[in-house]
């Protein structure tokens, strides 16, 4: 009998840490199947802080790190200028992205630092209980804003590709959504650019996923994977926002 | 052979630091560090280090526990507001054990406050500044060489025992130049190897640096771990360094600067035949409460002077034997006591010792 899908050999046998119908655990899996598939598993440290992936270091079998919430990319910033033939990334929500780490995170970018930063945009704060995050999409419910966001009094969702993709010179800068196998495998290949961009030294590399939250939407996880595709993919155009000169197609 | 340079603290520190083998400095601008900070702009890329400007002092200490990760001998400066920010760095660099050295130059407070000297943030470096059960080992120079020679010390302490160390100075001992011996350079290939560090999981299992376990027993774990390692702290590394204390029948009890300044009223008493005795704690956590202890001493009385209202007071409160009174002399705000002013607080104390 022939094993036909089994885990990324860099992926430990630790169960998921997530609620049913969160597709945080395919942005894992992308990432060990990417790993594995570079021949990288001996270069990489990955970074982790407060959020929903606050305990995902168990489920790599690689070098990890579990760093205070936002501040990843500057503790990759301090890994990486140790040891610059590693291969680095954070692995961040939209809350320690986009929020309290966003100094942090633009920084490292305008620095062109040679990490990767994987952001899951999931709208809302999760592991606290779906609050609102700099993310979410105007008129979206959430615990902090119960009768929706209103710009008129907490402002506009920040599109953080786009952003990134202005400020770092040298970058490779993609938003891939994890709510259809055809979006996967899209995901699946602007992962493995952006360890290439980090791999050839090419710049700073930004991969921002949109991901369901099924509790803190209040949703079924069917009417989630909806939810991405008629609602933010609209607010948050998928594509690859930047690409650096020596990063073949 | 050591090597005698005339060095501001600032520059000793920083000279210090790369010949302790130190290759990676992350740091913001602020005064009165920024003769250290700048020294280590154009020293480290001599030596094949790092030098970095970070985006705020949150960056900087956060880069510096990403090199400390990494196995790196890592440092970072700041002054008040600037340590004040890095406090939620102090709390994560104690629970993961990473090490690295923090310079505090202290500035006058509260708040965004002046940059003329204080001693102000007492409290902040020896209570933890940060959240959470932990520590930091902190060390008080008081001259150009100790600004030295206490650096090459935090390192160690550091290594031995996977802790943040604080170096606790002020603006003066910043900014003021003396004769220095340097040590000679260590090389940093031949620091002994760290094996938990995170370097790429090649030919080992993996290692994880983790500013939380995963489980409440596992922190639960981690806190009698750090509980039995302060106590091995204090048992071991308690310094300071006292004079007169056999016939002292007043104490004086004071650091950095201020200990500076006191030394020298002290002396003056002692020629006026009045008997005066003097406790500079080098430690400040661990604080020397052993300096108190000893059995033969007849004090009558102690004077706590501080360039601040009262925080070491606390500690010397703490460690005084029996109810001997103890008396303050000190203010923050950038006030500095000369020697006259602390001779004439100390004979007045004196002369009311024994009557009280």
């Amino acid at each position: 009998m022939t094993k036909l899908f089994t885990r990324p050999s860099s992926m430990s046998d630790a169960a998921m840490p997530y609620c049913p119908g969160c597709t945080h655990g395919i942005a894992h899996r992308l990432v060990g199947e990417v790993i594995d598939e570079l021949g990288i598993f001996e270069k990489v440290i990955g970074i982790v802080s407060a959020g929903c992936s606050v305990r995902s270091w168990r489920l790599y079998r690689f070098d990890m790190v579990l760093s205070a919430h936002g501040r990843s990319p500057a503790v990759a910033t301090g890994l990486k200028r140790a040891l610059p033939d590693s291969l680095v990334f954070a692995y961040q929500g939209d809350g320690d992205s986009a929020a309290i780490g966003l100094a942090e995170l633009m920084h490292a970018a305008l620095r062109c630092e040679e990490i990767t930063v994987f952001m899951i945009n999931n709208a809302v704060y999760g592991a606290t209980g779906g609050q609102a995050a700099p993310t979410t999409l105007i008129g979206q419910k959430t615990t902090s804003y119960p009768s929706g966001r209103d710009p008129s009094y907490t402002g506009y969702p920040i599109n953080m590709a786009e952003v990134i993709a202005s400020v770092s010179k040298n970058s490779y800068v993609a938003r891939v959504a994890l709510n259809s196998v055809r979006n996967i495998l899209k995901a699946k290949n602007a992962v493995i650019r952006a360890f290439k961009t980090q791999e050839k030294g090419l710049g700073f590399s930004f991969v921002e996923m949109l991901s369901t939250c099924p509790i803190g939407w209040q949703m079924t996880p069917l009417d989630s994977l909806k939810w991405i595709e008629e609602k933010m993919i609209r607010e948050y155009p998928l594509g690859e926002f930047k690409v650096p000169e020596g990063l073949e197609p | 052979m050591s090597e005698i340079c005339l060095l501001s603290g600032n520059e000793a520190l920083g000279e210090a630091a790369v010949r302790a083998g130190c290759r990676f400095f992350y740091g913001y601008p602020i005064t009165p560090q920024g003769e250290l900070f700048e020294y280590m702009a154009r020293r480290l890329p001599e030596v094949g280090g790092t030098f970095l400007q970070s985006e705020s002092e949150i960056a900087a200490i956060s880069m510096v526990y990403g090199t400390a990760a990494a196995g790196g001998r890592v440092m970072t400066a700041s002054s008040g507001p600037g340590t004040s920010l890095m406090q939620e760095g102090l709390s994560h660099l104690a629970a993961a054990q990473l090490p690295c050295l923090i310079v505090n130059v202290m500035r006058a407070g509260p708040g965004l406050g002046r940059v003329r000297p204080s001693q102000a943030d007492y409290f902040q470096a020896t209570r933890g500044g940060g959240h959470g059960d932990y520590r930091v080992i902190v060390l008080a120079p008081s001259s150009v060489q100790e600004m030295a020679d206490l650096t090459f010390d935090a390192f160690t302490l550091a290594d031995k025992y996977r802790n943040p160390v604080m170096i606790l100075c002020d603006g003066m001992l910043g900014q003021m130049m003396e004769p220095v011996a340097l040590a000679d350079p260590i090389d940093p290939n031949q620091l002994p190897p760290k094996p938990w560090s995170v370097r790429g999981a090649k030919g080992r299992a993996r290692n994880l640096v983790l500013a939380a376990p995963y489980t409440d027993e596992e922190l639960i774990a981690l806190n009698l771990e750090l509980k039995s390692k302060y106590a091995s702290i204090e048992a071991q590394e308690a310094r300071w360094e006292s004079q007169f204390l056999d016939d002292a029948e007043l104490v004086v009890v004071a650091f950095g600067t201020s200990a500076r300044i006191s030394e020298d009223a002290v002396l003056k008493a002692r020629m006026e035949g009045l008997k005066v005795g003097l406790i500079r704690p080098v430690t400040l956590w661990p604080f020397p409460r052993q300096a108190f202890d000893v059995p033969q001493m007849k004090v009558q009385a102690y004077l706590v002077v501080e360039m601040n209202a009262g925080q070491m007071l606390e500690d010397v409160l703490l460690a005084r034997r029996g109810d001997v009174p103890v008396f303050h002399f000190g203010l923050g705000g950038g006030w500095v006591p000369s020697t006259q002013e602390v001779y004439r607080e100390l004979v007045e104390v004196y002369e009311r010792k024994g009557t009280l």
